[in-house]
């Protein structure tokens, strides 16, 4: 098998640069492996690191700093059968490392090669997340006031299933790099190395020393049978096989007329716990049996289970153009912080709004026409009250009629929810409901 | 007739189904989080892929690479996400990948207010890359818009090697709205041009200057470069001013060379207007009102409703305001388009209704607005 190197772009690093060994056997592993080039998928990080897309022969992606293994997920999940590596520094490493904990979490199957060489080569030898506290580095004091981080504990901790730790000047750095290429699942390969143009210019760094500042750290030699488990793509195909299509939202067909021939808005002021969402929803539904159009736009805080909970619809037999609430038709009230969140809409109503309220809660001054409906005296649930107080509008033959609301209710839910909804409209509605097979 | 009850967030998620997207990668952020959702319920059933990303750098970051690989993909956000896609957006326009963008806009500035909306990225969608050079926005007012709009952004970035942004807001995202799906006319899905296969192929190599070049995956047959540095046709990092300058000249006229044909408008003229209302986004349907309020009572009013922001289509403003004295520029902002529509037609006076303060610009303030025009 010829080499992968690039004939035309030999590598160039500056002399005695370890990074040179390491683009030297990646070449002998991905020999050994048998790889064509199109089977490759180099992603190279920023900086030194990231010239060794240019020497090989392969497919290759150079993006952003620290951002390498987000572009080889997209890649491999793309292309499944594709083997992608990626090659980024002790800089990239650190300010990418939330990729790096996600790529160690997921265990899609890639291969990190960290080329560690304790420092910012390309912009003056700045100190970067693996620099030792007592190297001279191009960033003054500051390296010695920060604890380096040891990658492969971070790497293991984060749940990487393939770990190893090397230094670049190791005989067999191609045999080490084929095992983690070959693994199946995320691989991170830590490369200690040294940087001759900086780094080694103030520190006295040599082969000997890397190794055994290497065996003074937990040893990391490959697969971690703790953190084995299915790989991120293979799992994801299974999920796929299992899942259902979400569908289109119901098509409803008009089939009824709307007792109001013009464009109404409703307000729905209630509580977090009374569904005033699903209501106002219905509501749209109903609307839509009649041929009416619906807009709806809902208003709840972010915290759920508390707060009030606001809903907007506007129903016409025109396309509905502002969704903005001017003159409601109608307002529901039915708990104290809804009615606050709304409470200036209240001195602007006139008479031809009708206000349904119920007695549990105060509603400001206002011109409205009122009517009270006392929802808990029939017995009704709260979480049921915005579902009753349409009933009440529907008994009314205001907005909506009952066989409009019954229709909404079979298209919303589910077939053993509908008797009990329409238990709850024939209690508000008075008995009101008609028979409709 | 038959209608359904469909969220715009939704209806983005379903238009990009229908234009073939198969990768889509988000971070949760509200308003946009349907977006995602909805894209979950649709891709992996389909042999798709979804991801949540650990941070939006990743989210775009992932499609990035999806796209490269051949994929249709997007990521969707409101404005603090948009903050963090920028160097990866620089990377999309200087590469020439492929990606679409969906902008559900919240209030800002900064965190501002996950659920008030507002249009106030629009400058910032045009002018958030390295560079500057230029984008497309599409800008949806409806439901109806959402889905449409969207598969025309896939069509274009396909067509274009670009990322194209949709600039929605929480007033047409998280609105529901009763829509009539099969009725509505939507756009013929188009691939990306490729390259023939074989040796010696060059990413970047484009016949004309503004057309994009023909594609091919990484990951296939045949050898891909792509690169965030500067470079040539072959993909590699140039230093050579001259093929810089070239390769500069082509990013920006493929995309700004055809905004003709893809000035996506809607349109109510009155050829003796005297004043057109221009606006775009949700402020759109406020116009419709205040425009139907304005000429009953007389007064001679067009409207015009751009659903392509960027490039700014100069000739269809050109030629919808003509005749007219005066431009009532409405948006949901501080006025960051009045200025585009002032250097469209230096020679009519162009005004600006709007506020960004959390609530929509009503009809009757841009009503007002066409009134004290008048009296003047």
């Amino acid at each position: 098998m010829p080499g992968l190197l690039n004939k035309e772009r030999p590598p160039v690093f500056c002399p005695g640069c370890s990074h040179d060994k390491v683009v030297r056997s990646l070449d002998r592993a991905l020999q050994n492996m048998g790889l064509a080039g199109n089977q490759v998928v180099l992603v190279s990080d920023i900086g030194c690191s990231g010239l060794f897309d240019t020497f090989f022969h392969t497919h290759a992606l150079h993006g952003l700093h620290g951002r390498a293994l987000t572009y080889a997920a997209g890649i491999k999940l793309a292309r499944p059968e594709a083997r992608v590596i990626v090659t980024m520094g002790d800089g990239g490493l650190g300010i990418g490392g939330a990729h790096l904990l996600a790529a160690c979490r997921r265990n899609l199957n890639l291969t990190l090669l960290v080329l560690n060489n304790f420092n910012f080569g390309m912009t003056g030898g700045q100190f970067s997340a693996t620099t030792p506290r007592e190297s001279l580095v191009g960033s003054g004091f500051l390296n010695t006031l920060e604890q380096p981080m040891d990658i492969c504990s971070v790497a293991d901790s984060a749940g990487a299933p393939y770990v190893a730790r090397c230094s670049a000047y190791t005989k067999d750095l191609a045999n080490h790099l084929q095992q983690a290429v070959e693994n199946e699942g995320f691989s991170l390969v830590d490369i200690w190395g040294i940087c001759t143009g900086r780094f080694k210019k103030q520190n006295t760094v040599g082969p000997g020393q890397l190794e055994q500042r290497i065996t003074e750290l937990p040893a990391y030699n490959g697969r971690i049978p703790a953190n084995e488990r299915g790989e991120y793509a293979a799992s994801y195909a299974r999920q796929r096989e299992i899942r259902t299509e979400a569908g289109l939202p119901v098509a409803i067909e008009p089939r009824f007329a709307a007792p109001q021939q013009e464009r109404v808005e409703a307000v729905l002021l209630g509580a977090a716990g009374q569904r005033v969402v699903t209501a106002g929803e219905i509501l749209c539904l109903a609307a839509m049996t009649a041929g009416h159009q619906a807009t709806q736009k809902n208003d709840y805080p972010i915290t759920v289970l508390t707060g009030h909970s606001v809903s907007e619809t506007i129903l016409s037999p025109e396309p509905i153009a502002y969704t903005g609430i001017t003159r409601p038709s109608v307002l529901l009230a039915l708990a104290e912080d809804g009615v606050k969140r709304r409470k200036k809409l209240f001195g602007t109503l006139t008479a031809e709004t009708l206000v349904l309220k119920v007695p549990e809660v105060e509603i400001p001054q206002t011109e409205a026409t009122m009517k009270e409906i006392d929802l808990r005296a029939m017995g009704i649930k709260e979480h049921d009250w915005a579902l009753a107080s349409l009933a009440v509008l529907a008994g009314m033959n205001r907005i909506l009629s009952l066989e409009m609301l019954e229709r909404a209710i079979t298209l919303r839910f589910r077939e053993e929810l509908q008797g009990p909804a329409l238990d709850v409209v024939r209690t508000a509605a008075g008995g009101q409901l008609p028979d409709t097979g | 007739m038959s209608l359904r009850l469909i969220e715009g967030n939704e209806a983005v998620a379903l238009g990009a189904y229908s234009a073939g997207c198969g990768f889509f990668a988000g971070y949760p952020i509200t308003p946009a989080t349907s977006i995602f959702n909805s894209m979950l319920g649709l891709l992996p059933p389909t042999g798709g892929t979804v991801l949540q990303a650990e941070d939006e750098i990743a989210a775009i970051g992932y499609c990035i690479g999806a796209s490269m690989a051949g994929q249709k993909a997007m990521t969707a956000t409101s404005g603090p996400g948009i903050s963090l896609y920028s160097e990866n957006i620089s990377f999309a326009i200087g590469s020439e990948i492929p990606l679409v963008v969906a902008d559900v806009q919240r209030l800002g500035p900064s965190t501002g207010s996950a659920t008030k909306g507002a249009d106030g990225d629009i400058q910032f969608l045009r002018w958030g890359n390295t560079a500057g050079q230029p984008v497309i926005v599409l800008a949806p007012v409806d439901v109806a818009d959402c889905f449409r709009l969207t598969m025309e952004a896939f069509n274009l970035s396909e067509r274009f090697r670009c990322p194209v942004f949709l600039a929605s807001n929480k007033e047409v995202g998280q609105t529901r709205e009763s829509l009539d799906l099969e009725a509505m006319e939507t756009p013929r899905v188009l691939e990306r041009k490729t390259a023939p296969e074989g040796e010696g192929f060059r990413p970047f190599a484009f016949q004309r200057e503004d057309e994009a070049p023909a594609f091919l995956p990484i990951g296939g047959s045949t050898l891909v470069r792509q690169t965030s540095s500067t470079h040539g046709e072959d993909g590699y990092i140039t230093a050579d001013p001259e093929e810089i300058e070239r390769m500069q000249r082509h990013r920006e006229a493929k995309v700004s060379a055809h905004v003709d044909s893809f000035a996506f408008s809607e349109q109510s003229l009155d050829p003796e207007a005297d004043l057109v209302i221009l606006t775009y986004g949700v402020t759109a349907r406020s116009a419709r009102e205040a425009l139907a309020w304005c000429r009953s009572e007389g007064k001679r009013v067009s409207l015009l409703v751009l659903k392509t922001l960027w490039p700014v289509p100069r000739a269809l403003i050109r030629e919808k305001t003509r005749g007219a004295n005066a431009v009532l520029v409405a948006e949901m902002n501080q006025g960051q388009y009045a200025p585009e529509v002032e250097r469209t037609v230096p020679d009519r006076e162009v005004r600006f209704v709007g506020k960004m303060n959390g609530e929509l610009v009503s009809p009757y303030e841009i009503k007002e607005s066409v009134d004290a025009w008048f009296a003047e």
